[in-house]
Order: structure tokens, then C-alpha cells, then sequence
């Protein structure tokens, strides 16, 4: 046996990376042992994804040293980080569900006779692989007819057949059941102990709890403290997750709410089935809905929004009960909606500022409901672009050439155009600049004072801090807590965020 | 200020209405070209007989490419149309002659048979979710062989009958002596018309424009997107039908086995020439029949002026439309390349304007 060497297998020194208007990593170092499991924790955005990506090659690093048993080595691409011996499994599993296990573990490095895959020494090796993670399966079995769990079980055996020495896994749980999460951790300890490092990100406390050797707590791009493993508890991981000063704690002008003007009761949406929601939102009020990446809060506004088909229950807007089948049915009852992804979801990106600014309101402002009314548009499309203040060379611009924050800007625009009476907001300041922000926020507050009833998602728990006049926190699909402005903290929304009941 | 682009000089057609009006000079020059290089090769191409076939034929596949067109914008296609005019054209001449049904029941048929199947090529698409290629093959392939079935491979025509009715599809408004405006052209331009207002002055051709470049950000603007697209394959279908009818009533002879053949082809080529982008969302009605009008001179001229070639027209036609889609991405490349270079200008001053943290 050779010798332990003192240097850790894998180093991380002084990593910076930034985004257009964003630093994602600021001076970030890490370290990982031989068979030593490390939990990377942090909030949305803390970072995590990025190191890891820089890691397995996905992206690069603007500046910084990664180091294998002490020597400095370069990560320009994918195929670097492997020949390290370092592998990312993804969130997403990433594989060709249309090919067989063995093929999957193969791929790109098929063993070739003369010219030809030679199917053979695939099968025989990917046997060795599939029992070292213990998963019994016939290798020719097509991948995607296995559950979840278990191709998660075959990425791994992959990432084995390339001799990783460090397993990256980023929410290897996110879709498991609990019975495939107890053969995960089993497979995970087993690895430990053939000498395999492994790095774990999770929102799940309870997972890092049972599972690492260490904790590394990550926040707003940089290192937040590590836990040694007898150091790991609940209270100490969630305050270096939070542990941060909230500078400009911002107070807003706080309107007394009038009537009801949304309510939801007994709930259910066919991303969460299982739990029934029951919550109401008052004209003028800003409720923020806090919770994890995952938690079920988009599915909740697409399905208000009838974009997605209810389970069951009974929405009430001002009063009456209302029934949204799609969206039309939810803008004729005064909801809105500003979806998650503006581009995907929000914006017709070749049409002009003008178009999309009049889409929605098109047919209220067609004569005979039938032809446009181009003046109308275009008084519709000035009074928004001077509310919303955007910036764009003309109104016939394109809006695909336009910056994020004014992409968002015609997105709301287009809504408000309609004064809708419940705004619904799907992660409103996503990936736009700090200015743009701040415009928005203003804009929600104005909202606010006109009796509008605001209910925006965020994951951002500065925003969800500072805007709302109350919130609601869902984890795992269900509301798990209600806090009102006054009992708000980033340490009570992070405890029902990760699913526990706070005694307030 | 300097006017460089053609967004400066026609600022209320910037953005993708400007490529549409850009792509429309482009095709229209290039069918001033082909067609004075075929009078140039043969005079007797300007002559008055040729003229009023050429608008005729013009005007008859031009039908068909309008309603192709809508269908393309929803980011869809339709494989079907040259079956319909073959079930259409061959089963009117064949109802009325062979079966004796009245005239005006099986004109009734006529139209009432493709809105159906327009109607079921548009369920499929939005509520089943098939493929519209697959599901307008799938109709290629029945409508044709449910013709060939019922009429036994027989050629249909009017004979001796119907020469009222004929008259619209092979009449002609008499301009001066020899030579005169056939009636097809005047349907072309009624239906172009009610087309061109649909899709540029009314609410469900801006709609449809919006779900062709990006389907669920018009779904979450409230949007009936499934209504929007059934909508067009049942006008592209209903004008498949009608075309037919004028076909069959214009040559009163259509054989089953090849009545229509290719014709969906020749629709798709003059909608794609004209400026429709096969992932949906562009597409003028003008451009269209300008596309059609460059494929019939183009035929025209392989007839008329390169005589022994004309086997050849595909591949001539082929590598037309080839060049001219190549040329409009080639063109749409160096736009997005200026317009991105002015983005990372613009980014690059904002960014020094912020103060150093």
C-alpha cells in the first residue's frame, strides 16, 4: 500500500467566476480527502452548481487554482475533468434513456474490434461496473425503461468505468423515492470505502446530516464556515446557510389590505396531488411565497393561472367562485400571470416591443372583436413604456434584442396593460441587473397602493424579505407555514423552507 | 443622420416585418429577372396565350400556397393538399357524371369534405399532439387512394357539360382584343386579400403569428393556441378544395392516379420562397404568391426557352429554391452579427458607467 499522502485529493484555491452582473463566486476554496464525503450546502444561488460545473469542466473559471494531490492542474473542458478523475452527476440524469445500460455506460468510449463496438467486451465490463453499485440488471436492458433510482444507479456505475476518483452529485435525491435514497446512500458508503471521494449537494439537511464527513456551507458565492462531522446539526448548518446581515433591510409602506381578492381553498395541483393548499390574498397586500427550488410554488401559479389543470379544490376571486379551466378564463377573472421563464414562457421574442406589449389585450381593444385596432395598440403600448420605463430604441423594436430587465419590464407591461386585480409573479427579478430591481420592486409597491393583490415567487430570500407584507412557505408541495411581516426572518423562512414546523 | 439600413427608411416596417418586406424585393427581383431572360430567349413567351395561362396556372397554385402559408406560420405543414385537389377534382366530375348527383350537391361536397379533413388534420395536431408531418402523410397517402378506390382508376371530366360553371376557372375578363384577365386571377386576389387582412389587420392573424414563433408564451397570453392552429389546417384544407374544383373545371380531365401530384410540394417550395420559415411565426401573403408566380415563369422558361431540358425543371427548380434559402440565411446571419455587435457596444458602455464596487 502506498503511502497516505498529505496533500488532500482534490483542492480548490481562491475560485472566482462571474456572470454578466453577477458574482457568482467570490475566493472560494475546498478541500476534499480520499473517501471522504463532503455536503456542499447553500441557499438558491449560493454558488454550489457553479463550483461544481467548473469542476467537472462544464464551465470555466474566471480565476483560481485547482489542485489534484497537491499539483495544479487545468480544466478547460469535460474530458479534462474525467481524465482527473472527476465526474458530475447531474440533477437531471443526462443519459440516452433510448439505449441499453450498457451502451449508456459506454457511450463515447465504446471498445471497438476491428472498426465495429464490440458489444461483447461492453456487456462483460459494464457487468463489473452495474455490481459495484450494486444494482442487479440485465446490461442489454433499455435505460429508460428503468426506474429513476435506478439510472441514477447506472450514471454512477458510468462514472466508475471512467476510474472517478471524485463523484460529484448534485441532488441526487430531488427525485427519488425514499427506498431508492436508502440504496443511493447505501451504494454512496460503500464507495467511501473502496477509497472514492464524494461531494454531495443538497437542499436536504437531513441528508447531510446522515450521510457527510464534513459539511461546507457556501453563501452568496463564498465560504460561509465548514462543520466538522460532529459539529453537523440542523441549527448550525441553517445558520451558516443564512448567517448574513441583511444590508438594506428596506421598509416599505405598509397599506392596510381592503377585501379578500383571491382565495384558495382545499387545492390540489397534479405536480403535488397528495397535499391540499389552503391560502388567501387581500387586495393591496404583497405576499411573498418562499420555499426551495423544487417546492412546488411554480406549479401552484401555473395551475391558479390555468395553465395547468387542477386537481381539485375551489379558487374565489373577490368573492365568487371562479372557474379557470385556461388562461383565458383566469385573465377574464382579473389574474395574471409573469411567468418564470420570460423567454420561454413570457415573451414572443421576434415580435416587436409593441406586439407583445398589446397581446394580451388585443382582443378587449379589437373593434368587433375581430380586427386590430393598431391606434389603440400603440397608445396601449406608449402609456406602458413610460410607466415601465423601458429602455428600447422604439417601440417596433424587436423585444429579442432588448436587455433582461427590460425583456421583463414589457412581460409586466403587458399585463398591467390589462389592470388585472391578483398579479401573480413567477421569480420577477430573475437574471436581470440590480437597477432593473429595483424598478420593479418600485413598480409591485405602486401596484400594491392602487389594491392590487401581489403574490410573487422568489428564491431570493432578500427580496422575499424586503417585499412582502407577509409569507408563505412551501416545501416538498406543501405550505408549510404563514409569517406575517412582523415575525418575518431568513431564519424562520429557511426552517419551513426545509420542511420543519417553527415554534415562533 | 445617415440612412443605412432599411429600418431607417421604412421605420414602421422594422423587426420582422421588415425582413418579410426585404425577402419580398429580393424574390420579386428575382422573378423580373427570370421573366424578362425568358422573353429575351423566347419572344413567343410574351404572347398573349402564354400570358393568361401563366396567370392562370399562377393563380390556381397560388391558392394552394396562401393556404399552406397559414399553416407554416403555425409551425406546422401540410402534405396533404395535392391528395385533396385529387379526391376534390376527380370526385366532382365523377359525382356529377358517373353517380348523376346534382351539380350543386356535389359542389357542396367540394367544400364542405376538405373543411372536414382540415378539421381532423387540426385535432390530431393540437389535441392528440401527432406530428402535423406525419398526420398530413398520413392524408396524402388515403385521400389518394381513397379517390383511386371509389372511382376504379377512372379519368373523370365534365365532357360537353357544365360550361357555365367552367367559365370560372377558364374564363376571362376581356381586356383588349387577344388578350384578357382569366377569372382564376380574380379569385386569386379576392382570397389573397380576405388573407392578407386576416393575417396582418385582425387579432387571430397577429395570434397566429405570435403561437407560430413561440407556442406557449402565447398560450400563457391567453390564447386559444389549440383553436388558432385547427383554424388553419381547416383553411388550408378548405383551399386545397376549392383549387382543385378550379383545376378540374379548368382542364375537364383528371386521372386519379396523378391529378395533383406533387402539388403540395409546389406549395410549400412557393411559401418557403416567399418567405415563410418552416419553424413558424414569419410569412407574408404577398411573398407567397410572388413565390408561386417564380416557379410557374420558372417552368415556363424550361418549356419555352431551354427546349430538350425541360425533364430537368426539379432540378432546376430545386436549386433555385436552394440558392434563394441559402442566400436569406446567409443575409439573416450578417444582421444578427451587426445587431449583436451593437448589443455588446451597448452593454460594454453601460458596464462603464457603473461605479467600481
Amino acid at each position: 500500500m502506498k503511502a497516505v499522502s498529505p496533500e488532500p485529493l482534490l483542492e480548490v484555491r481562491a475560485m472566482g467566476k462571474s456572470f454578466p452582473g453577477v458574482r457568482a463566486l467570490n475566493d472560494v476554496s475546498l478541500k476534499l480527502e480520499k473517501g471522504e464525503v463532503l455536503a456542499v450546502l447553500g441557499e438558491n444561488g449560493a454558488g454550489k452548481s457553479t463550483l461544481m460545473k467548473i469542476l467537472a469542466g462544464v464551465q470555466p473559471a474566471d480565476e483560481g487554482q485547482i489542485l489534484m494531490a497537491g499539483k495544479p492542474v487545468e480544466i478547460a473542458g469535460v474530458n479534462d475533468a474525467l481524465e482527473q478523475g472527476i465526474a458530475l452527476i447531474h440533477q437531471e440524469l443526462n443519459m440516452a434513456t433510448n439505449l441499453s445500460v450498457a451502451a449508456n455506460i459506454f457511450l463515447g468510449r465504446e471498445p471497438r474490434k476491428r472498426g465495429l463496438i464490440d458489444e461483447a467486451a461492453i456487456l462483460e465490463k459494464s457487468k463489473k461496473y452495474l455490481e459495484m453499485v450494486g444494482l442487479e440488471v440485465d446490461p442489454q436492458e433499455i435505460l429508460g425503461t428503468l426506474a429513476i433510482g435506478r439510472q441514477q444507479l447506472v450514471e454512477i456505475a458510468k462514472a466508475l468505468s471512467v476510474k472517478a476518483r471524485v463523484l460529484i452529485m448534485d441532488e441526487p435525491t430531488s427525485s427519488l423515492s425514499q427506498r431508492e435514497t436508502d440504496t443511493l446512500f447505501g451504494v454512496i458508503r460503500d464507495l467511501r470505502g473502496r477509497g472514492v471521494s464524494i461531494i454531495y449537494i443538497s437542499h436536504r439537511l437531513g441528508e447531510a446530516k446522515e450521510l457527510a464527513d464534513r459539511v461546507m456551507v457556501l453563501r452568496d458565492g463564498e465560504n460561509a464556515g465548514d462543520l466538522a462531522k460532529d459539529e453537523i446539526n440542523h441549527d448550525a448548518m441553517v445558520r451558516l446557510m443564512v448567517g448574513r446581515e441583511i444590508s438594506e433591510f428596506y421598509s416599505r409602506t405598509i397599506h392596510e389590505p381592503g377585501e379578500v381578492a383571491l382565495e384558495v381553498r382545499r387545492l390540489r395541483t397534479s405536480a403535488h396531488p397528495e397535499h391540499e393548499l389552503n391560502f388567501s390574498l387581500r387586495a393591496g397586500e404583497v405576499v411573498g411565497m418562499a420555499g426551495l427550488v423544487g417546492a412546488g410554488r411554480t406549479e401552484l401559479l401555473a395551475a391558479l393561472f390555468g395553465v395547468a389543470p387542477l386537481r381539485g379544490g375551489e379558487i374565489s376571486l373577490c368573492g365568487a367562485k371562479a372557474d379557470l379551466q385556461s388562461p383565458e378564463d383566469a385573465i377574464r377573472g382579473g389574474l395574471a400571470l409573469v411567468p418564470e421563464d420570460r423567454k420561454l414562457q413570457g415573451l414572443i421574442l421576434e415580435m416587436t416591443v409593441r406586439q407583445n406589449l398589446g397581446l394580451a389585450i388585443l382582443k378587449q381593444e379589437s373593434s368587433y372583436g375581430l380586427f386590430l385596432n393598431e391606434v389603440r395598440e400603440g397608445e396601449i403600448s406608449r402609456k406602458m413604456m413610460a410607466q415601465m420605463q423601458i429602455k428600447t430604441p422604439s417601440s417596433r423594436q424587436v423585444v429579442r434584442y432588448l436587455s433582461g430587465g427590460n425583456q421583463q419590464k414589457v412581460v409586466l407591461g403587458k399585463w398591467l396593460a390589462l389592470e388585472p386585480r391578483v398579479l401573480l409573479l413567477d421569480e420577477p427579478t430573475r437574471g436581470i441587473d440590480v437597477g432593473a430591481k429595483q424598478e420593479i420592486y418600485g413598480l409591485m409597491e405602486d401596484l400594491a397602493a392602487r389594491g392590487v393583490a401581489i403574490l410573487f415567487v422568489s428564491s431570493e430570500m432578500e427580496e422575499v424579505l424586503r417585499m412582502s407584507d407577509r409569507v408563505l412557505v412551501m416545501h416538498e408541495g406543501r405550505l408549510t407555514g404563514e409569517l406575517p411581516r412582523d415575525r418575518l426572518s431568513e431564519e424562520a423562512v429557511m426552517q419551513l423552507a426545509i420542511g420543519n414546523t417553527i415554534a415562533a | 443622420m445617415k440612412l443605412t439600413t432599411f429600418g431607417d427608411i421604412f421605420p414602421k416596417l422594422s423587426g420582422a416585418q421588415g425582413e418579410g418586406v426585404k425577402r419580398i424585393f429580393g424574390i420579386f427581383l428575382l422573378l423580373l429577372v427570370v421573366y424578362v431572360a425568358t422573353a429575351i430567349l423566347n419572344p413567343n413567351f410574351l404572347g398573349p396565350y402564354n400570358q393568361e395561362n401563366l396567370i392562370r396556372r399562377t393563380s390556381l397554385f397560388g391558392i394552394l400556397g396562401i393556404g399552406v402559408a397559414l399553416v407554416i406560420i403555425t409551425g406546422g405543414i401540410d402534405l396533404s393538399l395535392g391528395s385533396v385537389v385529387c379526391l376534390v377534382g376527380v370526385g366532382v366530375p365523377w359525382l356529377i357524371m358517373d353517380k348523376g348527383w346534382a351539380p350543386w350537391l356535389a359542389l357542396t361536397m367540394a367544400l364542405v369534405v376538405p373543411l372536414l379533413i382540415g378539421l381532423c388534420h387540426g385535432l390530431l395536431v393540437t389535441k392528440l399532439k401527432l406530428q402535423p408531418f406525419i398526420v398530413t402523410l398520413c392524408g396524402l397517402l388515403i385521400y389518394r387512394g381513397v379517390t383511386r378506390g371509389f372511382t376504379g382508376d377512372q379519368t373523370a371530366g365534365f365532357g360537353s357539360e357544365l360550361k357555365g360553371l367552367r367559365w370560372i376557372a377558364n374564363g376571362e375578363i376581356p381586356l383588349f382584343p387577344g388578350f384578357g384577365i382569366p377569372f382564376p386571377a380574380i379569385i386569386l386576389i379576392v382570397i389573397a386579400l380576405l388573407a392578407g387582412i386576416f393575417l396582418n389587420r385582425t387579432i387571430y392573424g397577429r395570434y397566429l403569428l405570435a403561437l407560430g414563433n413561440n407556442e406557449e408564451a402565447a398560450r400563457f397570453s391567453g390564447i386559444n393556441t389549440d383553436r388558432m392552429i385547427t383554424l388553419a389546417y381547416v383553411i388550408s384544407s378548405g383551399l386545397a378544395g376549392l383549387a382543385g374544383l378550379l383545376f378540374v373545371l379548368d382542364l375537364n380531365l383528371a386521372q386519379p392516379v396523378d391529378f395533383g401530384n406533387f402539388y403540395e410540394l409546389y406549395a410549400i417550395a412557393a411559401a418557403v420562397l416567399g418567405g415563410c420559415s418552416l419553424r413558424g411565426g414569419s410569412g407574408t401573403i404577398v411573398g407567397v404568391i410572388i413565390g408561386t408566380a417564380l416557379l410557374r415563369v420558372l417552368r415556363n422558361m424550361m418549356n419555352m426557352a431551354f427546349l430538350g431540358f425541360q425533364r430537368a425543371e426539379f432540378a432546376v427548380i430545386g436549386a433555385v429554391i436552394l440558392g434563394g434559402v441559402i442566400a436569406d440565411e446567409l443575409a439573416k446571419r450578417a444582421v444578427a452579427r451587426k445587431l449583436s455587435a451593437q448589443k455588446d457596444r451597448d452593454r460594454g458602455s453601460k458596464l462603464e458607467r457603473l461605479p467600481p464596487d
